[in-house]
């Protein structure tokens, strides 16, 4: 039992890593990478509303929209759920965490509409996960992205510093270029986990 | 048929009415009082969010003076910000002082010798990251320009391996003080004109040894400084800008050119070699201490 989520929350952040397997919030991974501190402040927040998000439209899809063979409006729902949701804890994180909604404040909006927390929760409803499996896969899921946004930080703070780029490849270019050699390390994982728990 | 269609618009419209009613009602039980005064005072703040007020920015600044900070501490506003802080606060105007950069440093390319061949990253993070920089002394400016990078208002530059900051432009926003690896940047009262180029806590002897325009402590300047302000410590000598007059009498005495005015930063003639120079033994700095620009390390 155990051993099945450890294989989903590592199968998450490293074989199917959301931004470098599966290219999912690419927007934040090249847009907030720049500087340390808003890459982790952004990848805790995509990790916390994931998890929200799936807390919340999982229940939803199943016991409402599935009996009543609404599943095509799954797609439709979800997104006025994330939007509320985020809105909401934002509000109550204002209030009672302030500090808190200080370090992610400003990023929670901008998740609202980010692909990676749609994608997941209707990932979690393809594969038929069950709940607490969709939210460790969602927690897995937001680990994932966090990772990609450290090592791309990393990289990417080496790439500005870097002499002898050419003019033209300055700036974005280079951080797609290093992006897709990172991506394809990654595809380096594939197997591990069957080699590992299979 | 009804329920083919009207089914999922109920659905999609309930959930988006939910999501409303909640939302708005969060919006009235949980919304945070925010000080009405806050907006006028933000508005009042130049929004440059520079930090030199010693706060993380303008927002957090405004929410500082609603405390009860004072209303004269930024730098980029000057004292028409001060006086228009004071009418919004309702307070006594305080007097405002204008501050500008200047850099504890005066070495040119040919004073100090190098200790290295530093071929690593341009930056004088990296650089001051790596046994303390290339130059033999390690208290020296890079001169990679970190500051300058740093600087919105194109009032620092590097000029022969040094930085040197242009008192006309400086809006004294303390950027570049934040971004020095070597902590050798200062704020000072935009009314004085000297300042110590030289921030080495190394012996005289050292000091000499290691760069041209040093500061040895032989503390000359300590000596004919008529309002007592120059104290010497740490063998480095130390300006108290709350008693200097600006009358530049330490400038004439100082036997290495480690202490400049601000206008003529960069020396026009070469400091005396001939001339010879009363090296003090090293003294345990006497009973007060002054506050030594902060301590050089890497990081």
């Amino acid at each position: 039992m155990a051993k099945e989520y450890l294989a989903l929350i590592l199968g998450c952040i490293l074989v199917n890593n959301v931004v470098l397997a599966q290219f999912m919030g690419i927007c934040p991974f090249l847009g907030v990478s720049k500087k340390m501190d808003s890459a982790v402040g952004m990848g805790i927040a995509v990790t916390f509303v994931l998890v929200m998000a799936t807390a919340a439209t999982w229940p939803f899809y199943t016991y409402l929209l599935q009996p009543r063979g609404m599943a095509y409006l799954e797609t439709l729902s979800f997104i006025l759920i994330i939007a509320a949701l985020v809105q909401l804890v934002e509000i109550i994180m204002k209030k009672y965490t302030p500090s808190l909604h200080k370090q992610l404040g400003v990023y929670l909006p901008l998740i609202t509409t980010n692909c990676a927390v749609l994608g997941i929760t209707i990932t979690n409803i393809d594969e038929t996960y069950g709940y607490f499996q969709s939210l460790v896969n969602a927690f897995g899921t937001g680990l994932g992205f966090l990772l990609a946004m450290i090592l791309f930080n990393g990289v990417r703070s080496r790439i500005d510093n870097a002499e002898g780029i050419p003019e033209a490849l300055k700036g974005i270019p280079s951080a797609l270029i290093a992006a897709s050699l990172i991506s394809m390390g990654f595809m380096g994982f594939s197997g591990l986990i069957e080699g590992i728990f299979g | 048929m009804l329920n083919d269609y009207l089914l999922p618009v109920l659905v999609v419209g309930g959930t988006g009415l939910v999501g409303g009613v909640m939302l708005s009602i969060a919006a009235k039980y949980m919304s945070v009082k925010k000080d009405e005064r806050f907006d006028k005072v933000r508005e009042c703040l130049p929004g440059a969010n520079c930090g030199g007020c010693g706060y993380a920015g303008c927002d957090d600044y405004a929410q500082k003076i609603l405390e009860g900070a004072p209303c004269n501490l930024c730098n980029p506003g000057g004292a028409e910000t001060a006086a228009r802080l004071a009418a919004v606060m309702g307070v006594e105007e305080e007097e405002f002082v204008p501050k500008y950069a200047v850099v504890h440093c005066g070495k040119n390319c040919e004073h100090t010798p190098l200790g290295m061949d530093y071929q690593g990253v341009p930056s004088c993070e990296a650089a001051s990251g790596f046994f303390g920089g290339e130059y033999a002394c390690k208290y020296s400016c890079l001169g990679f320009g970190d500051c300058v990078l740093a600087c919105e208002y194109d009032a620092i530059h590097v000029v022969d391996g040094t930085a040197v900051v242009d008192k006309s432009k400086c809006s004294g926003c303390g950027q570049c003080v934040k971004t020095c690896p070597k902590h050798i940047i200062e704020l000072i009262p935009c009314s004085k004109n000297y300042y110590v180029a030289c921030s080495s806590k190394d012996k005289g002897p050292v000091t000499r040894k290691n760069c041209e325009v040093g500061c040895i402590a032989c503390k000359k300047c300590e000596r004919i400084c008529p309002e007592g302000a120059i104290t010497v410590a740490d063998f480095l000598s130390h300006i108290d800008y709350s008693k200097c007059v600006s009358c530049g009498k330490c400038m004439e005495v100082c036997p290495t050119g480690a202490i400049r005015n601000c206008f003529t930063a960069i020396p026009v003639e070469e400091p005396a070699a001939e001339e010879e120079i009363p090296v003090e033994p090293p003294v345990a700095p006497a009973g007060k201490t002054v506050d030594p620009p902060e301590e050089t390390g890497t990081f």
